[in-house]
């Protein structure tokens, strides 16, 4: 996601000099991602989010919706169903693992979608200026002045909801807010020594977009970009808990919606699918702090 | 007489790291001492220091005694009350310094109430007072102005206002004119001056130029890594310097009524090292003949610029920022180009690189109409004509590797692998950095290592005309010599020219063949080097001239170089 336009920031192969480092192999990005001890536990959590998510019809083959035992088993009273079932006999835990796919992608596409359409815009705004910069301002403050959630509704109800439909609404929805962080980065890099000495060496718009200032642009990017994910995830749970999610596909919304009713009798209903937001959106800010500080060559700190 | 300020062997470190060490000191009543020293070696530090104003990692041990007062034993609450009232401090960037949504009147009202308890009425009667005192224009009338009103003199001016406000008893000024034009540096420190007599008060003075030292000093203290190296009145230091770091600064830095000259002198040089104990230590070059043979006068000119205009646009219309300008610059010639801030001088540089479009004229580079050219057609004439920048910690992108950066200005011209890795580090040896350098990023250099990198970016290409934007003002007197000398290898063994953009008249002078003064967009006056030094003809360059501070004695070891 973010990764893409770092590519170019890394040592040409063949170049890197010999290190003593653990993690000699790596880039110094990488190595001072792994040696960041909180990046590496939410790098580790979300991957084995992803992992459950990727095998989730191994764990628990077949419909997560169908119904398989009594009705509310609490967590620990059958040893088949150890997270228990909901007021349907639905199995919480394959809900749980079957919902992972869902939340984590509709939380990714959705902010890929907005990423691309944001820095984009907030790119060429920012770094052309002029009329360009005045049309695409007023094209981002008319997306803004609408009410993020209320717009994901209405884009929603337009077609029939599915999980690609959310993922565009959301993204849709959401890309002003990078589209004006980019600009604004962009506005005050542009007028930068170091862009004027890439100007004057003959560098091309492109390559001073990409290669110059993209990667001083990044950081506040990154970390909004963490935080978005998280609130595209929750955006989707809100969808879904209005009964606007996709009916086929069980998520963390759609169960946390569904056991809302009984939250004095059966918590654990929405205390599970709660606890599994909470703790993907927990991963993705400590990455997106510790890809900042890595990104950063005076944050690295290189042994 | 016991002094007004008396430092005891002062000790103040930072979490791994020592910033000043055995520090003695005293500053005698209505004295001004000067304390100087290059960027790190504490003098900023010990002045923070007195107005306890360090942050709290720091540690600080020893007496300062003023007045008889233990500062350092003295409750916040009491300090507070000597701050801005017993002893005041202004600062080096009169740009930052004022407080953008007050008033400056409100500002100065503000120090008097808070000290002197006066009456709303009385402190803006005050503040007028005082801003006439330093000579502002109108008093009455500016006191309601904000700080971006006013240009950088006026601000440092209200920023003198506001220290002088109570009458202190001492005033630290560090490095208050560095951040400011020529003309405008010579008045600000005779307002010091001034204020310092009137107002009987001491005057500490912090920089790093020896030129204002020579001229405003009664005492001077020289600073080195930390420690005092030697104390001397100012005459005794400019005749017999007795530390070898003294000598060295005092060699090293140029001075407008030396005549010397880079075809005939190498500059002396101060170069840092690090001792095995990790201490800093420095070894000294002397100043040594060198020859460099004038160019021959060649038929066309590399670069030559006819009649241009550029313009800005701003608010109330467009702004002639370069205003009809001709220049030839000859294969192997140095062109100074001499002017203060706002004359238009970075103006002209950018349109020479087309960074800039120019309204009028032309630029012919060997020759070829170049003015009009589109991008595309523009790169590959690129390389002949290359740029260093002023600040060397702004023009390199932080986020790539030094190899990064030199390699992807061979790849945009589209040099081979192969080709591109010997390139670099041919670029690299020759402005003497090491190797290792190409894998580390440009925050673990200091500045004068930076402007080497810049260098660098600038060669690699293998140009045959640079500009130098104001490549020494950002650095240490020591380390301007080292980038100078580096500068004039570089054009003996590549055949260079330059066009040297300077605020700094004594640089010029040792740098350039030929002079041009800006003013105001014109070019006033030209002339060759001697000519233009000797008998300047243009009013604005005289006035140039006499700003700079004069030397109360020349240093004998320059003496004898010149003879």
């Amino acid at each position: 996601m973010a990764s893409s336009p770092l590519l170019p920031t890394l040592p040409l192969p063949g170049q890197t000099p010999p290190q003593r480092s653990p993690f000699g192999r790596f880039s110094p990005q990488i190595r001072a991602f792994l040696r960041n001890p909180a990046g590496v536990a939410g790098a580790s959590l979300l991957l084995l989010m992803l992992l459950m998510a990727c095998a989730a019809s191994l764990f628990y083959p077949g419909d997560p919706l169908d119904m398989v035992a009594q009705p509310l088993l609490r967590p620990g009273q059958d040893a088949h169903f150890p997270l228990g079932t909901d007021s349907l006999g639905r199995d919480v835990a394959a809900g749980l693992v079957h919902g992972s796919r869902v939340s984590l992608l509709i939380g990714f596409s959705a902010v890929s979608i907005s990423l691309v359409i944001g820095t984009l815009i907030g790119t060429l705004a920012g770094y052309f200026g002029g009329r360009l910069d005045d049309l695409l301002v007023h094209v981002t403050e008319l997306f803004q002045t609408m009410p993020t959630f209320l717009f994901v509704i209405v884009l929603v109800t337009i077609g029939q909801p599915s999980v690609p439909l959310i993922s565009l609404s959301i993204g849709i929805a959401s890309w002003p807010t990078i589209a004006r962080l980019a600009r604004a980065e962009f506005r005050s890099l542009r007028e930068s020594d170091f862009v004027m000495a890439a100007r004057s060496l003959g560098y091309s718009s492109t390559r001073i977009i990409f290669h110059e200032i993209l990667p001083n642009a990044l950081p506040p990017i990154i970390v909004t970009t963490s935080v978005m994910v998280a609130t595209a995830i929750l955006n989707e749970s809100a969808l879904s808990f209005l009964g606007l999610g996709d009916p086929n596909r069980v998520s963390w919304g759609s169960m946390i919606g569904a056991g809302r009713e009984m939250l004095r009798t059966a918590w654990y209903l929405t205390a599970f699918p709660g606890a599994m937001i909470v703790a993907a959106v927990l991963s993705l800010n400590l990455v997106g702090d510790a890809l900042n500080d890595a990104l950063n060559p005076r944050l690295r700190n290189t042994p | 007489m016991t002094p007004l300020l008396e430092i005891g062997q002062l000790n103040i470190s930072f979490p791994g790291h020592e910033a000043v060490r055995a520090f003695d000191l005293s500053v005698r009543a209505s004295e001004t001492l000067a304390l100087v020293g290059e960027s790190g070696c504490g003098k900023s530090v010990t002045a923070l220091s007195l107005m306890r104003l360090l942050p709290p990692s720091a540690r600080v041990d020893g007496t300062l005694l003023f007045e008889g007062v233990d500062l350092l034993a003295l409750p916040l609450s009491r300090m507070r009350d000597l701050r801005g009232r017993a002893i005041s401090m202004i600062f080096q960037e009169p740009m930052t310094s004022l407080n953008p949504v007050l008033s400056i009147g409100h500002q100065l009202e503000e120090v008097l109430r808070r000290h002197e308890g006066l009456s709303a009425r009385a402190a803006r009667n005050r503040a007028v007072e005082l801003l006439d005192l330093v000579k502002i224009p109108e008093p009455a009338r500016r006191v309601g102005d904000f700080a971006h009103n006013l240009s950088g003199g006026q601000r440092q001016r209200v920023m003198i206002a506001m220290a002088v406000a109570c009458r202190p008893r001492l005033l630290i000024a560090d490095e208050p004119t560095t951040a400011l034009d020529v003309t405008i540096q010579a008045q600000i420190l005779e307002l010091l001056d001034t204020l310092r007599r009137e107002f009987s008060m001491s005057l500490l003075l912090i920089t790093h130029d020896l030129g204002l030292v020579g001229q405003w000093a009664d005492r001077v203290a020289v600073m080195y890594a930390g420690r005092k190296v030697e104390e001397a009145p100012t005459q005794r230091l400019f005749e017999h310097p007795a530390h070898p770091y003294s000598r060295g600064l005092l060699g090293a830095s140029l001075h407008i009524e030396q005549d010397l000259h880079y075809r005939s002198t190498r500059l002396p040089e101060i170069r840092h090292e690090t001792g095995e104990d990790g201490e800093a230590t420095f070894r000294l070059s002397e100043a040594s003949p060198q020859r460099i043979p004038s160019p021959p006068v060649s038929v066309t000119p590399i670069l030559s610029l006819r009649d241009i205009r550029t313009h800005y646009p701003t608010p109330r219309g467009k702004l002639a920022a370069v205003d009809g300008v001709s220049l030839d610059i000859r294969h192997g010639q140095t062109i100074g180009l001499v002017g203060e801030s706002g004359c238009g001088k970075s103006t002209l540089s950018k349109t020479i690189l087309r960074l800039l479009e120019p309204s009028e004229g032309s630029i012919l580079l060997d020759g070829r109409d170049i003015t009009h050219l589109a991008e595309t057609q523009l790169r590959p004439l690129r390389r002949k004509v290359q740029m260093i920048f002023q600040d060397p910690f702004a023009s390199l992108n932080p986020r790539h590797s030094v190899e990064t950066i030199l390699d992807s200005v061979l790849r945009v011209h589209g040099l081979p692998w192969a080709e591109r890795r010997a390139r670099v580090i041919e670029a690299i040896d020759r402005v003497g950095l090491a190797r290792q350098s190409l894998a580390r990023y440009p925050h673990e250099f200091s500045g004068g290592q930076r402007q080497r990198i810049g260098i660098a970016r600038a060669l690699i290409l293998k140009p045959s005309l640079v500009i130098c934007d104001e490549p020494v003002s950002a650095l240490d007197v020591s380390i301007q010599a080292q980038i100078l000398n580096l500068l004039v290898d570089l054009k003996r063994d590549f055949g260079l020219s330059y066009l040297f953009i300077s605020h700094d008249l004594s640089v010029v002078r040792y740098i350039a063949d030929e002079v041009f003064v800006m003013h105001d967009g014109k070019f006033v006056e030209h002339g060759d080097r001697r000519r233009i030094w000797e008998s300047p003809r243009h009013e604005y360059t005289r006035t140039l001239i006499q700003a700079v501070p004069a030397r109360k004695a020349p240093a004998p070891s320059l003496d004898q170089v010149a003879a």
